[in-house]
Order: C-alpha cells, then structure tokens, then sequence
C-alpha cells in the first residue's frame, strides 16, 4: 500500500512543489503569503485551462498545437467585437468566446476522425492558419487598452474573496473537469479510447468520435481563455501567447501525462501547471534572470518524462518461483 | 458420403430448439476476397456451439459482424427469430451479445469495476456514474463466478488469467445472452485452462448461448455441444458434436483426409555447433543447458508460460541474461543483441510474425536480404540485382507462393509469411536455426510443408531447435526433446522416451 | 511439373511506372503550376537574381529537412532544431568574442550541433523516451540556454570571411547556400535510397521490433540519425548566422515546424516508414515559390503561413476525400 502511494505521480509532484515553495520561502518568506500564492495561482490560470483541455487530448493519442493559436484568434475576435459594439453584455462575450473555440476545435476533430490526418499535422497546419486569420482580419493592427470597453476589461480581475474571476474559473474548470473525467461515460471513454483504441471499439466506443470530443472540449477551453487573456492583458495583436502551446504541452508531460494516450488526470494537468507557474513567478523573486525560465521548463520536461518513463516501464514475465515470492 | 465434404450439409436439427441469435445466408466481400458467402450460425440457449476452420475460413469475419464491428453485404442476423441490424458495437451489446477475444482487450489504466462496466455504468445523482454501486456489483459478479480480485485494483497490476475473469465478468455484467470467446485459452495455463472449462459449463447452466471458437479439438469435445465449421468463407457443416470424430471435423475443415505424418528422417548427427551452460535470466529462467550438433533437430516442450520463449530470445540476443555461456563451433561467443547472434551463426524464427518476423509494409525481396544486406551490397551500398538474386533463389527453395516478389509480405498468407522469415534466415547462411512454434497461426494445409523443409533443414547440416506446444509436432520432428517448467529444465527425452504421456507429466510437474 | 512455370517474378510495375503515380510528380506538377502561377502574377519573378534570392527562403530550412526526413521516416522526430540553430549560432558569436576565426566559428557551429543531436540521441536511445517528449523538452531547453547567455542582448563582429557562407556566390547567380542544399540533397539522397543504413530506416520505420529481430541495430541508428540532424540543424546555423550577420537568442523561431510541414508535404509519412528525399526537395520548392511569389505581391508573410497549412492539411486531406467520394 505504502509502495502504491509512494509511485503516484501526483504526489511526487505535490511534494515537488512543496519543496520548491520551501526553497523560495526560505528566503523570501513573503513568496508564500497567501495573497501573493493567489497571484501566482491567477497567473497560472490561463496554463491551467488549456493544461486540462490538451490533457484529454493527448490521453486520446492525440496533440493538439493549435490552442495558443485558438486563444490568439478568438481573443482578437472578441476584442474587435468589443470594440464595435462596446455595450454587449460581458455574458455573450463569454458565449462567442467559447462558441467560437469551439468551433475551431471542432474543425480539427473533424479533420481527425473523418479524415483520419494524422492530428500533429492537422494541428501543425491549423495554428499557422489560425494565426494568419489574425493578421487578416485584424489588417495586422492591436486592439489596444484604451480601446476596450472598462466592462470588458474589469470581468477577469473582478475580485471575488481575494482571488480574481480568472483564478476562480480556472478552479471551477478543474472541479468540472475532475467530475466529467470519472464520473461521466465520455470522461471514461477518454480513457479507454486512448488506452486501447482497439478494445474501445469493442466495448461500443466510437474512438475517432471520442477524439473529436477532446478536441472540441481543448477548443472550448482555448477560446474561453482566449477572451480571459486578451482582457487581463489588455491588448491583442497577432503573436500574443506565441509558443504558449509548447508550455501547456510541458505541464500536461510534468503532470505525469502519458504522451502515448491513456495515461493522466486533472490533478496532473493542475499541478503540472502550477509547478511551471510557481517556477516563472519565483525566478525574479530570487533574483534571477527571467531568461532562465525557458532552459528551466525545458530541463523539468525532460526529468518528468524521464521519471514516468521509469515508473511505468514494462515488466518481463515473472516465471521463476524464487523471483515470484522475491517480489 | 466420401465426398460429401465439398457440400453443405443439412442441418438436420436445425428446427430443434429456437436460436437466440442466428446468422442466415449472411455474406461479407472485402476488396478482392469474398470473406464469407451465405454461411448460417446458430446459438442455442445453453449449449456450447464451437466454431471451427483453418485460418482464412472466416471466423473472425464472423465474430466481427456478430459484434456490430462488420455490416454484413448481405443475409439476415436473427434475434429470436427477428432480422435485427447491428450498425454500431453498442447495437450488439443491447441485444445481449458480447464478445471475450483472443488477447483479452481491456484497459489497463482503468480500475477492475470500470473495465466490467465500461458504457453501461451504474449512474447516481446528476447522471453521474455511482463508483460505489459499481465497485459493488463489479465485487457480486466476481465473487459470483468465483474469482476473488478487488475490484477497486487497476487492470495493469493483475495477470492473464486475471484478466480474462475480468473480461467474463464483463460479459456478465451487461446481462449477455451470447457470449462469444474467440480462442480463449490460448495464452493460458494448464490450470487456467481447466478454471475457464468450469467458468464456460457455469455460463452454460445458466441458460447463456455460448460461441466458442477454437484451434484445439481435445477442448471442443470436452466442452462444446455443438459445431460448425468453416472453409473458405463457407459453411461446410454442422451439427452436434456427440455425432462426429475428430478426423471427421478434421476432413471437414480442410476438404481432403488429413493424417499426421511427419516427414521420414535419417538423423545423422554431425559436429557439435552449440553449446550452451548456465543460462539464466534473474526472472525468467535459470541454469539452462544443452549440447547441439549438426543435422539434429532438438525439441523444447513445456506449458505455455514455461519461460521456452523467453530463453530463446535470450539465446538470439534479444535479452541479456544474467549469467550462462555460450559457444559455437567450439568458440566461446559473446551475444548482446541479435545482431550478434546473426554474426554467430544462429538465427530465430519468433512465433509472433507479424510484429517480430517480418516486416509487413515492405517488399518480400527487402524482408528476406535485411540480415544479409552487409554481405551482398557494396561497402554499404545497395545491390538491387544482387537482392533479387538472393531472394529468389530462397524464396523458391521453400516454394513460395506471392504475385511478385516486391509484393508487401503484409499481403500473403499465414504460411507464406512464415516461409519469407526462413528464406529470410537460411539467406544468412546460419549454423543454427532457432523456430518458435513455427506452425502456429498456419493451415493444416501449410503445416506440412513447413515439417517438410525443417527436415529437410536438418538433412543439408543444419542444427534446428523447434519450440512447439503441440506434442505431435515435437515428438514427430525432434531426435531429442528438453522439457521446461516454470523457468527450468526439468527433463532431456531421447530415444523410447519419446512419449506423450512422459512429456506431458515432465511439463505439468506430476 | 517443371519449376519455371511458378517462377516469381521480380516486379509487376516497373519502377517508372510506379514513380508516375506517386505522390513526388503530383508534387512536381504542383510546384510547376506555382511557378508558372507566379509568372504570371508579377512582372519580376522570371529575374535570374529573384529567384536566387527567393532560394534563401528554403535552403536552410531543407538542410535539417533533409535528416529530419530520415527521422521521420524512422519513426522518430525532432522538434529541438530550430533551438539547436539558437544555441549553435550563440556558440559561435560567443567564440567571435573570444577572437576565434573562421575556421574555428565553423567548426563551433558543428560541434554545437553534434553535441545536441547526440543529448537527444541518448535521452531517446538509452533511456528509451518518446522522441516528441524529449525534444519538446531539449527546444526549451537549448533555446533557454541562448537566453540565459544573451537575455536581450545580441552578438555581432563575425568576419567577413564568416559571412561568405551566407552571402556569398559561387558562380553568377548560384549563391554558395543553393550549392550547399544541392549537395547535401544528394548526399541524403545517396544516403537513404542506395545504401543498406537507408534500408535500415526504412525497416525501423515500418516496424522497429520486426527490424530488431532481423538483427538490425535499432538503436544505433536512431542514434545516428539524431546525431545527422544536429550536425544539420549546425550547418544551418553557420549559414543563416553568416546571412544574417548577427545572432539573437530569438533566432530562427517556429523554423521546428515549417521544417516539419516541408517533410510533411513532401511525402514523408507522419506515422514513419515511407518518403522519399525527391517529395523533400520538391516540397522545398513549393514552399520557396509560394513564400517568394506572394511576396512579390505584397502579400505579408504571416498570410503565406495560411497557404502553407493549409497546403500541409490540403495534400494530405484532398487525396482522401477524393478516395471518400469516389467510394460514394
């Protein structure tokens, strides 16, 4: 029993995490005062939105490098929307966000079930179309802070018992998501999809559908966070979150997701985050140069995946009696 | 009646008892292969009805539209008498069909009581799934069929035989009328074996239609009521199996008598070409031994399971054991990966085919030269003409059959793929052969001609081990037999020795 | 019974014919048709100094293709490239600041890259990690080591003997980088389709256990071919350096995908096994023309990215659903 808590991913990453806010704390105590946790934790939001949607994508044995090109073109959108039609409720901003990501997910699901395209080139090709849909429709220019509405601006950092709306919708994704995961028969199909495609069919799973699904839900949370983003930051142009996919993918990998399918939670995705958030908050904390953290991700990447490698490394057959009661 | 098995012959008590689920002049065409045409199947509550024919005959063409992954082209599933459609899976599975398969396909991330029911869970407040009710009723249907296994452990932890309890326990549990297990106990135990006759003769009492399909004919008599069998896609025959013998099913499936003769041999053994001491493996098997000398055919019999495979694998290099010697031709050899035994002199034909080999998606000429290649090319450079040379001259010494020979081997038969990993193998110009279970997956047809060139082998000086689980197969071919249990040598057969019975009491431990 | 009337023969289809319907002349006609396109389009695209100029857009890019076909086709992938371009390029501006000459920055560039291919190499092969993984960790990684050395900085000063292999010219209009891309397109060429290490990427591709138990040594290949798309992704970095004349720890970002989109429309599977480094070549081409064409229209270049998804989703969807409707 010891032995089964000891291996979990997540708590080796919780610990992980304990450590390096001790590490931080011992010698910026302020690091850990609760108001400024809640400031990394809303500064992390974003990551962990699209951490959660690209976690259930990759546990179909897909990839999805679209979601930062996603969150670009439908937080430009809104933004234009916004600044034509300053007075629309924050509501059906919300709606065409998310409608929006939406349908952008839905186009590479499409691609991958009905086309069967392989979804790294699917993906490949749909974030540099996105991206040039940008430029098209925005003529390359920036909606800028003063030309958004003060309503359209204030809803992400609306202060709600200490913690802005952001923060607060990125739990609410985490708690919805944990119940969808294991508690709904499209959560398990996930699951079973990626951890055994074959199977799956024969347990009445559609898996090219069940792909779709993934897709669509990493599209949804992408267009959500596309408005979050372009409103917290105040501004949107062409290249905002430029590269950001290869940062989302880096915490699902660190939350312990199996890149092969099958493999991986909501915890993971939120602590995969978190660890890479914590991380990019410290770093000018203690006084190094933000120009550590890209070498700093890069070097956790490849020891969590090296670490779950080992972990789930297949054993041989057992035959002999002498290794049987060894074990 | 002599010829009689190129007819359909009249199901003579096919209006005897009402199928719950029937197939009727069903027909399936694939490009260019008519897979089955106008076959009938019938599965009678409470009766075991097993499924017979070679590998081709259409089985698991069968097995696939019974279980909504097929749309049959034409002819009707009956349902309690009624044409019912199966467009999805899940149709099959609300008419109470289910389906146990050969290498149980489950999910090893999900927990025991999420793979029984998987789609059909037990749902609480919300339509959420209720874990608790579930874990419960997974518990009842284990304890039910009598497998104790905590239903809250994950799939990965628990072993084969595990497993498939699992999967019958999924079976089970979505309130199967039919149940379906296509070759069941090919990866299990002896012990197993016996668990999941009991397990199919409970599911039987209990009113289920049970299809079984199956390789094995001591296990169709000891279970089955009834049979049907298959050749080329069509229906050949059917009925109960109190009525017929073992060699009629045999006629049956390959259309022509067929005795069990094993090639005549003259063994002459030559010069000692391998030998090795001490082989062991910190899991797998341990102090293995032997001498080998040219022209010898030496047989490995065991269970399933007895760790044969595992050190053959070790012997060509795969793995790496963790003590033990090896000497060929008298010169001790170091061998750390295959290529290193390829260099010795000693090669293996691998049981699993399609994955280990050959190489499906390329050509039969590349198959057979990539061990050679470094010997026929130019300092690294490619030969074509040369490759085809060589390719041609194996390929026809074992008959091949293919459209061409930059046919994909992906695209010819069991047996024919088997004669491409050896023409693959002899091309190298080996001292040893290693074949693992070399007759598996292939014809009856076919079977002979493969004993027929291992003979043949052996006659041109040439020092075979043949792994092999069927006890015919070994004593007909082998000059010796070692027999493995549980990872050792537990006996060397030679001679009058050469019997079942002693066979089999080595290898089960008696 | 006489033997000869079973004998197999070697082909069915000759080779030529075989080469007609492949997807390498569906490429060709393609690339034709955007060159005459273009032609077309703008008064000054048949200009003998353009198109040399327009070459630019893709020789360095079908360097690393080129290796990173036989990659692919191995079933493996590299996303670190562009990164390794980074860190090679601030190898060799930090070795200028040390006074180090030509030869020496040349030979820096390489050694960077060699070393990379091998850390990823090793990661794969020895630790037995999944390649995307691994080199999604090493392009962060590597890159965030440029960062670390130049932060906002840049570095500047290579000599103009440095600078020849980026701006130089071999003959009237052939620049030395188009020499260069020629040359190691045969070479790869060479490499894959005539030689048995060829046969061997090919064998892993399709089927690494299968491949194993031939006695081929997997591993050590897919080392190698690591180890060749460092050595590229460094003979990249010298060119596009000396091009550039300056090195930003920003330099050549997103190249990872473009570099995948070329392999990708030029015939290499994703999924490992098939390609050719004709389709590459030809899908350099493509990509260059359809860059350089709508640049003479003023189309900016992040629209150009439009056309090339949607040509990376194109050619492989059109053949499909073409397949689709014929099937009704």
């Amino acid at each position: 029993m010891l032995k089964r808590l000891v291996t979990s991913r997540e708590i080796l990453l919780v610990g992980a995490i304990v450590l390096l806010l001790m590490l931080i704390s011992s010698r910026f105590p302020g690091f850990i005062a609760p108001a400024n946790l809640a400031n990394v934790f809303n500064d992390t939001s974003p990551l962990i939105l699209l951490a959660i949607g690209q976690m259930i994508v990759i546990l179909t044995k897909c990839i999805d490098l679209s979601v930062a090109a996603n969150l670009a073109l439908t937080g430009m959108v809104v933004s234009m929307v916004n600044v034509a039609a300053p007075g629309l409720p924050i509501v059906f901003i919300l709606v065409i966000a998310i409608g929006l990501g939406t349908l952008l997910g839905m186009i590479n699901g499409i691609l991958v079930w009905k086309l069967a395209i392989p979804p790294i080139v699917v993906t490949l090709g749909t974030m540099t179309i996105f991206r040039g849909i940008i430029f098209v429709i925005s003529d390359g220019k920036w909606v800028n802070s003063h030309e958004m509405s003060p309503a359209f601006k204030a809803f992400p950092r609306a202060d709600i018992l200490g913690l802005p709306v952001l923060g607060w919708i990125a739990i609410l994704a985490v708690i919805i998501f944990s119940v969808v995961m294991t508690r709904t028969t499209l959560g398990r199909a996930f699951y079973a999809a990626g951890g055994n495609p074959h199977a799956a069919t024969y347990a009445g799973i559609n898996v090219g559908k069940t792909q779709f699904w993934a897709f669509t839900i990493s599209g949804a949370l992408a267009g959500l966070t596309g408005y979050l983003w372009v409103s917290r930051f105040a501004v949107s142009y062409v290249d905002i979150a430029g590269g950001f996919e290869l940062d989302v993918v880096a915490a699902c990998v660190i939350g312990g997701v199996s890149i092969m399918g099958g493999i991986g939670t909501v915890a993971g995705a939120l602590l995969g985050a978190l660890f890479l958030g914590i991380i990019k908050n410290a770093l000018p904390v203690v006084d190094i140069s933000p120009f550590w953290q890209l070498a700093i991700s890069g070097g956790a990447i490849i020891v969590a995946v090296a670490l779950n490698a080992q972990a789930n490394r297949e054993k041989g057959r057992i035959i002999l009696k002498r290794a049987e009661q060894a074990s | 009646m002599l010829k009689q098995s190129d007819t359909i012959m009249p199901s003579e008590r096919a209006t005897a008892e009402p199928a719950v689920l029937a197939l009727s002049g069903i027909t399936k065409t694939f490009p260019g292969v008519k897979a089955l045409s106008e076959v009938s199947l019938n599965l009678i509550p409470g009766k075991v009805t097993a499924l017979i024919g070679e590998n081709g005959a259409g089985k698991s063409t069968v097995v696939k539209i019974l279980t909504g992954i097929y749309q049959p082209d034409g002819g009707d599933i009956l349902v309690n008498g009624v044409p019912t459609a199966f467009p999805v899976p899940q149709a099959a599975a609300d008419n109470g069909v289910t389906a146990i398969h050969q290498e149980t396909v489950l999910f090893d991330e999900l927990s025991v009581a999420e793979n029984i029911f998987l789609g059909h869970a037990p749902r609480g407040a919300f339509g959420l799934i209720d874990r608790k009710a579930m874990t419960r009723k997974a518990g009842e249907i284990l304890d039910g069929i009598g497998a104790g296994i905590d239903p809250g452990h994950k799939l990965r932890d628990l072993g084969i035989a595990n497993k498939h309890l699992v999967a019958i326990a999924r079976a089970l549990s979505i309130d199967a009328r039919v149940v379906i297990m296509d070759e069941p106990t090919a990866a299990l135990s002896h012990k197993e074996i016996e668990e999941l006759y009991e397990l199919v003769e409970s599911l039987r009492a209990q009113g289920k239609a049970i299809l079984f399909i199956s390789h094995k004919f001591d296990e169709i008599f000891r279970i089955a009521d009834n049979y049907t069998v298959f050749r080329d896609g069509q229906l050949i025959g059917d009925g109960a199996v109190s009525d017929v013998t073992e060699a009629d099913l045999v006629k049956m499936m390959v259309g022509r008598d067929v005795s069990q003769i094993f090639p005549k041999r003259t063994p002459d053994p030559g010069d000692e070409v391998l030998k090795v001491a001490g082989y062991s493996h910190p899991t797998e098997f341990e102090d293995i031994g032997f001498t080998l000398r040219r022209g010898e055919i030496l047989g490995f019999y065991g269970l399933v399971g007895a760790g044969r495979s595992e050190f053959m694998q070790a012997l060509f290099g795969i793995t790496r054991p963790s003590a033990g010697t090896v000497e060929v031709a008298g010169t001790p050899v170091q061998i750390r990966s295959a290529a290193d035994a390829v260099g010795n002199g000693i090669v293996y034909v691998p049981e699993d085919r399609g994955r280990q080999g050959a190489i499906l998606d390329l050509p039969i000429f590349q198959n057979v030269t990539l061990p050679s290649l470094g010997r026929i090319s130019g300092k690294g450079f490619l030969k074509l003409a040369e490759e085809f040379r060589l390719a041609r001259e194996y390929t026809e010494r074992l008959d091949l059959r293919a459209a061409s020979l930059d046919t994909h081997v992906g695209n010819l038969s069991g047996g024919n793929q088997q004669k491409v990993v050896i023409a693959k193998w002899l091309a190298t110009r080996p001292k040893v052969i290693i074949l693992d279970e070399p007759t598996k997956g292939v014809d009856i047809g076919s079977k002979a001609a493969v004993h027929e060139f291992t003979a043949e082998l052996a006659a041109q000086g040439l020092a075979v081990i043949m792994v092999s689980s069927e006890i015919p197969e070994v004593l007909g071919m082998s000059d010796r037999v070692i027999v493995m249990r549980e990872g050792r040598m537990v006996a060397e057969l030679a001679g009058d020795d050469l019997q079942p019975e002693t066979l089999v009491r080595h290898a089960a431990g008696i | 019974m006489s033997t000869t009337d079973r004998v197999i023969p070697d082909r069915l289809r000759s080779p030529f014919e075989q080469r007609l319907k492949s997807w390498e002349t569906l490429l060709l006609f393609v690339a034709i048709g955007i060159f005459v396109a273009n032609s077309f389009a703008s008064p000054y695209f048949l200009n003998a100094w353009n198109l040399s100029d327009a070459t630019f857009n893709f020789t360095e890019k079908a360097m690393i293709a080129f290796a990173m076909a036989l990659l692919i086709i191995s079933g493996e992938i590299d996303l670190s490239v562009a990164s390794i371009i980074a860190l090679a390029s601030t190898a060799m501006g930090a070795a200028v600041q040390m006074g180090v000459g030509t030869p020496g920055l040349v030979l820096t560039g390489l050694g960077v890259g060699l070393i990379c291919g091998a850390f990823n190499g090793v990661l794969v092969t020895r630790l037995g990690l999944p390649s995307i993984v691994v080199t999604i960790g090493t392009m962060s990684l590597f890159r965030g080591i440029s960062y670390i050395v130049l932060g906002d900085q840049a570095f500047r000063g290579y000599p103009a003997s440095f600078s020849w292999f980026g701006q130089g010219y071999v003959w009237w209009v052939i620049s030395f980088e188009f020499v260069l891309f020629a040359v190691i397109a045969l070479i790869y060429a060479v490499l894959l389709h005539k030689t048995n290490f060829g046969r061997a990427v090919y064998a892993i591709g399709n089927n690494a256990t299968g491949a194993m138990f031939s006695g081929i040594r997997v591993q050590r290949v897919r080392f190698i071919l690591f180890l060749l798309t460092g050595l590229m992704s460094g003979v990249a970095a010298i060119c596009l350096t000396a091009r550039l004349g300056s090195t930003r720890p920003s330099i050549a970002t997103g190249w990872e995908l473009e570099i995948v989109t070329m392999v990708v429309l030029g015939g290499v599977s994703i999924l490992g096994g098939s390609g050719t480094i004709v389709g590459v070549v030809i899908a350099a081409f493509v990509m260059g023309l359809v860059t350089f064409g709508l640049g003479l229209l003023n189309v900016p270049g992040i629209v150009m990215s439009i056309v090339i998804g949607a040509l990376l989703i194109g050619v492989i969807a059109l053949p499909r659903l073409w397949a689709m409707w014929r099937a009704g």
